[in-house]
């Protein structure tokens, strides 16, 4: 079983988020940057269905889109078993949206052998939840998203995934054969801190630099000038407000109810 | 000249971060309500490798180094003080003495599951009668049918009597020396084992979480291959191992001073008084930069040692100097990160409550602050009286 994880690094889930004025962009340089949390559910998830896939051939590697500092987050995923990891690096790179990157991220995969594409089911930053389904449909492949379980069964050849898909109602069972995407989500398992071992062994393990011409991607169809959607203007949150403090003189529960319902919480 | 980490130091250190983060601080309060011994955190501990950090692959160590440890210490103390010092005893007491001066076949037999984390080792070297003092100890072994019967009693002891605990080392009077004085040998004590018993914990002011117990051997056998090193350098073998012990102290309490700051910066700025936030209040904002300046001092000072002990060079009197400045700027950080706090600062929701309570100790254990002045005045040419 050969896995590819889709790992983005993101700016830091506890820092304070801005956009670049200059272009609208998320500022990727004034923040930490750390592997969106969604996506350490996805690296351990291939790596659980790696162990126990077993075999020499089984690998899981990890595929980044994003600027020179995601090279942290690589490392990061290799510390945590990953065999090997392939970054796709190019300035032209720089804004694209959602589809270009969906676009971006199957031409890398055409330059991998894989039967599994493994994906957090969205990023912190973006919080689109697009990904997964777009790069399943440019790769023409089964589309498994927003799993909370995955069963892989079969030998070699012919291989079956069964997701049970998150809804808001329970979940779906739902069934595909390989090659396959698959998003999870966090309910999915606990994904592992790296060892020292492990720190020390990523060091070792292969990482492949691509170009956009390395991969075959076009550069009229990547960047923030092809984007097909653009951030056209944006505005600081507004300061939170002070609360309402309610003396409970007997009606507190009456008032609370109130608040609820103005506010359309009840 | 270089202060910044390595590539695998920093990438350790962040992953410890991480779990103290998200593992260990919101479990903490729990376990210092309780008392009980944090069981699963230890586990996740283990699985990270932490047991094994300092030690070579062939035993089931990680391969890392001691300062890959001190880092750890550091920052599991930012989260709490009972894990942080589980880890340092385990790895530092019960592990460290085995592996410096074992011998193959005790190596082979103890240390891969002390390296795993699956099993706890021990060290009981102070008595009730006395913490600093070789010449004061009680504890006897003598050689019976081939055997160590062991007689006395040790105090204080860190890992002694948690479920996971299966050897403990100790200290005892084995005959006399030539010039007179007491012979003192190490022995290593399977436990369970009949004759030994380890008391209930003691009701702690701090390290509340931290199993720590007074042991008691009455006629406890072990065979008599279970000498630790030779014999007669018992206690001569255990000062140097405290000897970079007080590094990982050190560690220890820089990541509660880290905490203290942590906590501060986070409550200054959320808690307001006449309509501003406290951080807008110099005397707020200077007390917590002070605190700052106090536990980034302390870093350079074990990293300092640290990077001696690495190098091969003499590090005792820098040791000391860590371990004496760290323990005592964590005490003091405490103090003004509670006052930071008002009230609050003494109600056991808030960390800072229980780091006031976890500090004090520090400045005692592994050799009081008295202890540390007089080894940096002897590493001076002086000779302060005892």
């Amino acid at each position: 079983m050969k896995i590819v994880v889709c790992v983005k690094q993101v700016p830091d889930t506890w820092a304070e988020k801005r956009l670049a004025p200059a272009d609208s962009t998320v500022d990727r340089e004034s923040v930490d940057g750390v592997i969106n949390e969604l996506d350490e559910y996805a690296i351990e998830e291939a790596l659980r269905i790696k162990e126990s896939a077993g075999g020499a051939d089984s690998t899981v590697t990890v595929l980044t889109m994003g600027p020179e500092k995601a090279t942290e987050s690589i490392r990061k995923a290799l510390s945590m078993g990953a065999d090997a990891a392939v970054h796709l690096l190019d300035d032209a790179l720089h804004g694209s949206d959602a589809l270009q990157t969906s676009y971006a991220l199957a031409q890398a995969l055409g330059t991998l052998e894989w039967d599994l594409v493994v994906l957090g089911s969205e990023s912190t930053d973006a919080r689109m939840s697009v990904l997964p389904a777009m790069l399943a449909e440019r790769l023409g492949v089964s589309q498994l998203t927003f799993a909370r379980k995955v069963e892989v069964a079969g030998s070699n050849g012919s291989t079956t995934v069964r997701i049970e898909r998150l809804t808001e109602a329970g979940y779906d069972v739902i069934e595909g054969s390989t090659p396959a995407v698959i998003s999870v989500v966090e309910k999915i398992n606990e994904p592992r801190y790296p060892s020292f071992k492990g720190i020390m062994a990523a060091k070792k393990k292969p990482l492949t630099t691509l170009t956009i011409a390395d991969a075959g991607i076009e550069s009229g169809g990547v960047g923030l000038a092809a984007a097909s959607t653009a951030v056209t203007g944006f505005t600081e949150a507004p300061p939170r407000s002070a609360g309402t403090i309610v003396n409970d003189e007997g009606e507190g529960g009456r008032k609370l109810a109130e608040f609820l319902a103005a506010k359309k919480f009840v | 000249m270089d202060v910044t980490l390595g590539e695998e130091h920093e990438a350790l250190r962040r992953t410890v971060e991480e779990f103290a983060r998200e593992v260990v601080a919101p479990a903490a309060p729990g376990f210092d309500a309780t008392g009980n011994f944090p069981y699963e955190i230890v586990r996740q501990m283990a699985d990270m490798g932490l047991f094994g950090l300092p030690f070579p692959e062939c035993y089931g160590g990680m391969g890392g180094d001691y300062f890959a440890l001190c880092l750890a210490i550091e920052e599991l103390a930012r989260a709490d003080s009972s894990v942080a010092i589980t880890l340092e005893a385990g790895v530092g007491l019960g592990a460290m003495p085995l592996y410096r001066f074992g011998n193959e076949e005790q190596k082979s037999h103890w240390l891969p599951r002390l390296c795993s984390g699956t099993a706890l080792g021990a060290f009981g070297l102070t008595e009730p009668g006395g913490g600093s003092d070789a010449g004061g100890t009680r504890t006897r072994a003598e050689i019976v049918d081939g055997e160590w019967v062991i007689n006395g009693s040790k105090a204080f002891i860190t890992n002694a009597g948690t479920d996971i605990t299966e050897l403990v080392s100790v200290t005892a009077v084995t005959g006399q020396r030539a010039d007179g004085r007491k012979e003192i040998s190490a022995l290593l004590v399977p436990v369970p084992r009949a004759g030994f018993t380890a008391g209930p914990p003691y009701s702690k002011v701090g390290w509340h979480a931290s199993d720590t117990r007074e042991l008691a051997f009455e006629n406890c056998r072990v065979p008599a291959a279970n000498l630790l090193g030779e014999r007669g350098r018992g206690y001569a073998n255990f000062l140097s191992i405290l000897d970079e012990g007080r590094i990982a102290i050190a560690a220890l309490a820089v990541g509660l001073a880290q905490a203290c700051v942590d906590a501060s910066v986070a409550f200054a700025k959320e808690r307001r008084s006449m309509g501003r936030a406290i951080a807008s209040y110099q005397a707020i904002a200077f007390s917590i930069a002070d605190m700052e300046v106090r536990a980034h001092t302390a870093r350079l000072a074990y990293y300092a040692a640290a990077a001696r002990l690495l190098a091969g060079q003499p590090f005792k009197k820098e040791a000391a100097m860590a371990k004496l400045y760290a323990s005592e700027i964590a005490v003091t950080n405490a103090r003004a990160a509670t006052q930071v706090h008002g009230g609050y600062g003494v109600i056991n929701d808030y960390p800072v409550a229980r780091h006031w309570r976890d500090s004090k100790i520090l400045e005692i254990g592994e050799g009081t602050s008295e202890v540390q002045r007089i080894l940096i005045a002897r590493e001076l040419g002086l000779r302060p009286s005892v």
